[in-house]
């Protein structure tokens, strides 16, 4: 039966994540906000960054998603937070090389729990929800109001 | 009329293919439809045989090409019953349709304090030109109500629609609750303030049969390719004294008279707002497309569609956690059905029912504002067409419960 095939998507730590999301809501002194959508679905995520002394020292998100945005901003935030703005947009850059999935041997730990994302390359259609979070997380820290994006993040609609 | 609509899918061999490991239910409908052969075939057709370029070529490919781009011209006026060819305009589509309504008749007959009326359940396609028409003029958009089961409130019409109001512009079909508007009716109380009816026909032109002159609607808009022909190749049908007074909205070959230096006349309707080198091809396909359909007639298309709907719709409405937006009564709901199943977001669903092989829409299907309506970030939509039978049915509300057990359950 092909619904075994959504195993490899939706892994048990992928459903704890969306059901239980981490640094869910927001910060009483954010240094970066952005709000992004993915207009394909309809999924809006705000995201707010606290940088002190150099390093991401908070971040919380919050709006409406699916399982896979949500999971996603979820592992997002625990993998940035003590990080320098410098490494998480490499990490960034890891996770989009990571979802095109074309690039073998990349090395994902620096990535945490969000590496187990890797299956979502497997399912074109849900790329965009898996980097909706990074990419907000990219656009706050270089100050991007997101705007430019849409392309990035949206397919044609009907 | 003789074709038995039962006995169709070998006409289509698209249909005819695994996806992930499973037989193909294609009901993602209202998005586009598949083509049969006998639409590809003219279009290969016209290519190997008679391509030229129409109305002004003096050879024989020129004159064959011209026949038949215009032949298609009249299988579409036969096809919404227009008074003359005149009122046929070939477009890109419905969204092109009606922007070139608001860039024309619009532009030149709102001004500050006009009234411009649609509904909550509009396409964007049906929304966004006339908010930015009312924007520009300084007009005031309104918006129809629907009552709690989804149909358009036609009390709240009657309150919306006055004497301030120059244009009405409503979807024949939902997009999104299937419910069929009562068009004439509109057109009757929009005639009755002085404003013209716009009568989005995008989702009811594939699916029932729809006459101008009975429905009394001053424009009309419809795609192609949601009725079985190509991409790229749509309509704008427009009452022949409305389209006289109206300027055309592009300029160039094909739609002049004479040109001078300084200033240019413009040709006949309908060429007059045909600038450029038309989609030759995609009127023929279309063209072929109508040929296809008019084999069953209009009415059995219809019935078709709405005994499927009778038999899926109370399947899904004893789904647990499902909730099905618009009328639960089969008899009010046409071959698209939007629904939600509860705790699991419509993408999440429509990648499980993917996985079991059948192709649905999630997202907000370009009626942002009716998904802020419902109180809804998105929703799931299957929707139905000729070559549907029972069996597609069965499949989508057996994927539905597998997909819900699988959330349910948690995996690996």
């Amino acid at each position: 039966m092909a619904l075994s095939k959504l195993d490899n998507l939706y892994r048990q730590v992928i459903l704890d994540h969306s059901a239980h999301p981490h640094h869910h809501g927001h910060l009483q002194q954010a240094t970066n906000e952005i709000e992004l959508r993915n207009p394909t679905c309809g999924d809006v995520l705000q995201l707010e960054v606290a940088v002190a002394d150099g390093k991401i020292s908070d971040v919380a998100f919050s709006g409406d998603g699916c399982t896979i945005s949500q999971a996603s901003a979820s592992m997002m935030t625990d993998a940035v937070i003590g990080k320098t703005p410098a490494e998480a947009e490499q990490m960034v850059q890891v996770f989009s090389e990571m979802i095109i999935g074309d690039k073998p041997n990349l090395d994902l730990t620096v990535l945490g729990d969000a590496s187990i994302l890797e299956g979502v390359a497997k399912f074109p259609a849900r790329i965009k929800c898996a980097t909706l979070a990074w990419k907000a997380l990219n656009n706050a820290l270089t100050g991007d109001d997101g705007k430019g994006m849409a392309h990035l993040l949206s397919s044609h609609e009907e | 009329m003789g074709k038995n609509l039962n006995d169709i899918r070998a006409d289509f061999p698209i249909l005819d293919q695994q996806v992930n490991d499973e037989p193909l239910v294609y009901l993602d409908n209202a998005a586009t439809t598949q083509k049969p052969k006998a639409v590809v075939e003219a279009l290969t057709h016209y290519y190997y045989n008679d391509n030229a370029n129409v109305h002004r070529g003096v050879h024989t490919l020129a004159e064959r090409a011209t026949e038949d781009f215009e032949a298609a011209r009249e299988k579409v006026r036969a096809f919404i019953n227009a008074r003359s060819t005149k009122e046929v305009l070939f477009t890109r589509g419905t969204t092109t349709s009606l922007n070139w309504i608001a860039a024309s008749y619009g532009e030149a007959n709102i001004t500050v304090g006009d009234e411009i009326v649609i509904s909550y359940m509009e396409h964007h396609s049906n929304l966004v030109p006339w908010q930015q028409l009312a924007l520009r003029k300084q007009a005031t958009l309104k918006y129809i109500k629907m009552n709690a089961d989804g149909t358009l409130d036609m009390a709240d019409a009657q309150q919306q629609i006055t004497d301030k109001t120059k244009i009405v512009a409503i979807a024949q079909v939902s997009n999104v609750l299937g419910v069929v508007n009562p068009i004439k009716e509109l057109a009757k109380l929009a005639h009755q303030h002085g404003a013209v009816m716009v009568a989005d026909g995008a989702q009811s032109l594939p699916n029932m049969p729809v006459d101008v002159q009975d429905l009394d609607c001053d424009f009309l808009a419809f795609s192609g390719h949601k009725m079985l022909g190509p991409t790229g190749i749509g309509g704008l049908y427009a009452k022949e004294d409305l389209l006289n007074a109206m300027e055309p909205i592009e300029f160039g070959g094909e739609m002049i008279d004479f040109v001078n230096l300084f200033d240019s006349s413009w040709s006949e309707l309908p060429w007059k707002f045909e600038a450029g080198t038309p989609d030759i091809s995609g009127a023929i396909g279309l063209g072929a497309a109508i040929d296809y359909l008019n084999q069953f007639g209009m009415a059995a298309v219809q019935e078709h569609e709405q005994k499927l709907v009778n038999y899926v719709l109370p399947k899904l409405l004893a789904i647990d956690g499902l909730t099905v937006y618009g009328p639960h009564d089969p008899a009010k709901h046409t071959g698209v059905i939007a629904f939600n199943l509860e705790g699991l977001h419509p993408h999440d669903l429509a990648t499980g029912l993917d996985m079991e092989g059948v192709a649905v829409r999630a997202g907000h299907h370009c009626a942002q504002p009716l998904m802020k309506y419902l109180n809804v970030p998105a929703t799931a939509r299957a929707s139905f067409y000729i070559y549907n039978t029972k069996a597609d049915a069965d499949r989508l509300v057996d994927s539905i419960v597998a997909t819900k057990e699988f959330f349910k359950n948690g995996t690996i």
